[in-house]
């Protein structure tokens, strides 16, 4: 069992959590409400990591994240090292990957407020951090949830991406599902299978552990 | 010309559909907007509240501005002291009924706090409902609480979005009621959007009405029943005079409620309001006769001395509407042609107005 590579997986799924909910939530949030030209293709955008396969999406990623490109340059220097097979690379790449498992959710149950009772906070004299506060967040938490544990989940199995930009440095990029597939590739079916029930038995529990939260929201609604 | 107190509300705009209006609504009185759907009424509304934008309009209220295109103000809604009663009540789901009205309460936490929910609560009849959610509540009950979350503010005008439509035709006359009782103990100022004549005629004093964008006709409703004025709004409608009347009296041995709207006397079947209680009273022009003599040995209560304004013609050829005054308040009185001539109906000829008192609708 390679616990530096589980804890490393939950390090990034906690971290790519922490970082995207909050940004999804105000991308979904003008998704959800707001009427412009162009919001079809930010839609499509967004979606896109969840048709191209990962190794496409870590190519482009290591392509733009490399030393020949202006972005990968711009964070080596400031950084003092570089984006590529890093931490940080995999948690960049990480928020990319997991973009429409924390918009799409939170989109959805956000779209799902009627306008008028939204209006209607304002008309009882809430400030617009205010219906977001008492009206917005609370009607949505059953898709914060599951924008949470997806994320998490996914930040977890996430394999093709993570192999394409981060490699397999151990306690840097080596996460639990890189670490599965190293074992088996060194035919160590036992260390592999014990990884993969640690992962199944974390997956199941997440989604429990939601979907119970989910039903209890929502009978108060 | 600006009213103290009154809102004023004037806004143009020609995209999504071309609206045009200008009107005061007086303080302290209901105005209704009043027109067929899509007429852009609720767009209207949604202006005076501050959610909804045209290139150009003016919003003031007692004074104060609260949008003005010209000058780029616009107050944000949540600065603006209106209550919102919409046509669906959108209820904030996730809070119980205490909760939506505390949300909206403009003042710091604590007992004075706790004390206005329960006043609240109580005006409104909802005692004994503040813990539920509005998925537990029935339509009558979530229309209440809208109201009484609107009411938190302390608004200086209501706003209610057709708010007799989502609720069975049995229900709104006792909403109707309750609404009135509301206004007359509180004389807040509302303006009600509705495509129903009957919240004109029973809740209104002033009447806007508004058609494909326009208002064609503004005042009081009186002055508009009376001058029949209203009757493109509803094809199907008789012509009638709404009147603001008072009860001037019981008799309670003949069982009988005198009525006063100025000179206008009239008894009613007895109406259980006290003396000088406001009374909104309709007389529908067909139950009105006309004689040129003082009748005898009829049930009749009702004979007024009156005089001709006019006689028009009316919606059905053999059918005549005779305009008449009393003192300075005016009827309308449906007639055959035949009377016409019978009678010699003109301008300036005193004739006597027959109503039966239980010809008299009297909405208390």
């Amino acid at each position: 069992m390679d616990w530096t590579a589980l804890g490393l997986s939950l390090r990034l799924g906690l971290v790519t959590v922490a970082l995207l909910v909050p940004l999804s939530f105000l991308l979904a949030r003008w998704l959800a409400f707001a009427r412009f030209r162009g919001r079809g293709l930010v839609e499509a955008l967004v979606a896109l990591p969840l048709i191209l396969p990962p190794t496409v999406v870590g190519f482009y990623l290591l392509t733009a994240f490399g030393r020949q490109s202006w972005f990968g340059r711009a964070f080596e220097s400031l950084a003092g090292q570089p984006l590529v097979f890093s931490f940080e690379g995999l948690v960049l790449a990480s928020l990319l990957v997991n973009l429409p498992f924390a918009v799409q959710p939170m989109q959805n149950a956000l779209a799902a407020i009627p306008r008028n009772v939204r209006d209607a906070a304002r008309c009882c004299g809430l400030s617009p951090l205010g219906v977001i506060r008492r009206i917005e967040l609370p009607l949505a938490l059953p898709g914060i949830a599951t924008a949470v544990v997806l994320t998490f989940a996914h930040t977890l199995g996430e394999f093709g991406v993570v192999l394409m930009v981060g490699g397999s440095i151990p306690g840097e990029t080596r996460t639990i599902a890189i670490a599965i597939y190293d074992r088996v590739q060194a035919f160590d079916e036992h260390g592999a299978g014990i990884m993969a029930l640690v992962l199944l038995v974390l997956s199941v529990a997440a989604l429990w552990i939601t979907n119970a939260m989910a039903r209890r929201m929502s009978r108060h609604t | 010309m600006e009213h103290p107190g009154a809102l004023h509300v004037r806004l143009r705009q020609a995209e999504p559909f071309p609206l045009e209006v200008d009107f005061e609504a007086p303080a302290g009185s209901v105005t209704a907007l009043f027109g067929p759907s899509g007429s852009g009424k609720t767009t209207v509304l949604r202006t005076i509240a501050g959610l909804h934008r045209p290139p150009e309009a003016e919003v003031a209220s007692g004074g104060q501005r609260w949008t003005d295109t010209a000058a780029q103000l616009m107050v944000p809604t949540h600065r603006r002291p209106v209550g919102f009663v919409f046509q669906d009540y959108a209820l904030f789901p996730h809070l119980t009924v205490r909760e939506q009205v505390a949300l909206a309460l403009d003042r710091p936490r604590g007992a004075p706090r706790a004390a206005r929910v329960d006043e609240l609560l109580r005006i409104t009849r909802l005692e004994g409902l503040g813990d539920r959610r509005p998925g537990a509540l029935s339509g009558g009950q979530q229309q209440r609480v809208a109201i009484a979350r609107a009411l938190a503010r302390d608004p200086a005008v209501l706003l209610l979005d057709e708010p007799f439509a989502a609720v069975d035709w049995d229900l709104r006359e006792s909403l109707r009621q309750e609404l009135m009782a509301l206004q007359r103990a509180t004389s807040l100022s509302m303006v009600i959007v509705t495509h129903d004549f009957e919240d004109v005629v029973k809740l209104a004093s002033h009447v806007v009405l508004l058609e494909r964008g326009t208002v064609t006709a503004a005042g009081t409703v009186e002055t508009l029943t009376a001058s029949n004025r209203l009757p493109g709004l509803d094809r199907h409608r008789e012509p009638a005079v709404a009147l603001d009347a008072r009860v001037a009296g019981h008799d309670a041995a003949r069982q009988l409620t005198h009525l006063e709207a100025r000179e206008l006397r009239v008894s009613v079947p007895t109406i259980h309001s006290p003396v000088g209680a406001p009374v909104r009273i309709q007389i529908p022009a067909r139950e009105v006769i006309l004689a040129n003599r003082r009748p005898e040995g009829l049930s009749l209560h009702n004979v007024l001395e009156a005089e001709v304004l006019a006689v028009e013609p009316s919606s059905h050829e053999a059918l005549r509407l005779v305009h008449l005054v009393v003192g300075h308040t005016r009827l309308l009185s449906l007639v055959t042609v035949d009377a016409v001539q019978k009678l010699a109906l003109a301008p300036g000829v005193p004739i006597l107005a027959l109503i039966k008192a239980v010809s008299v609708e009297a909405f208390a």
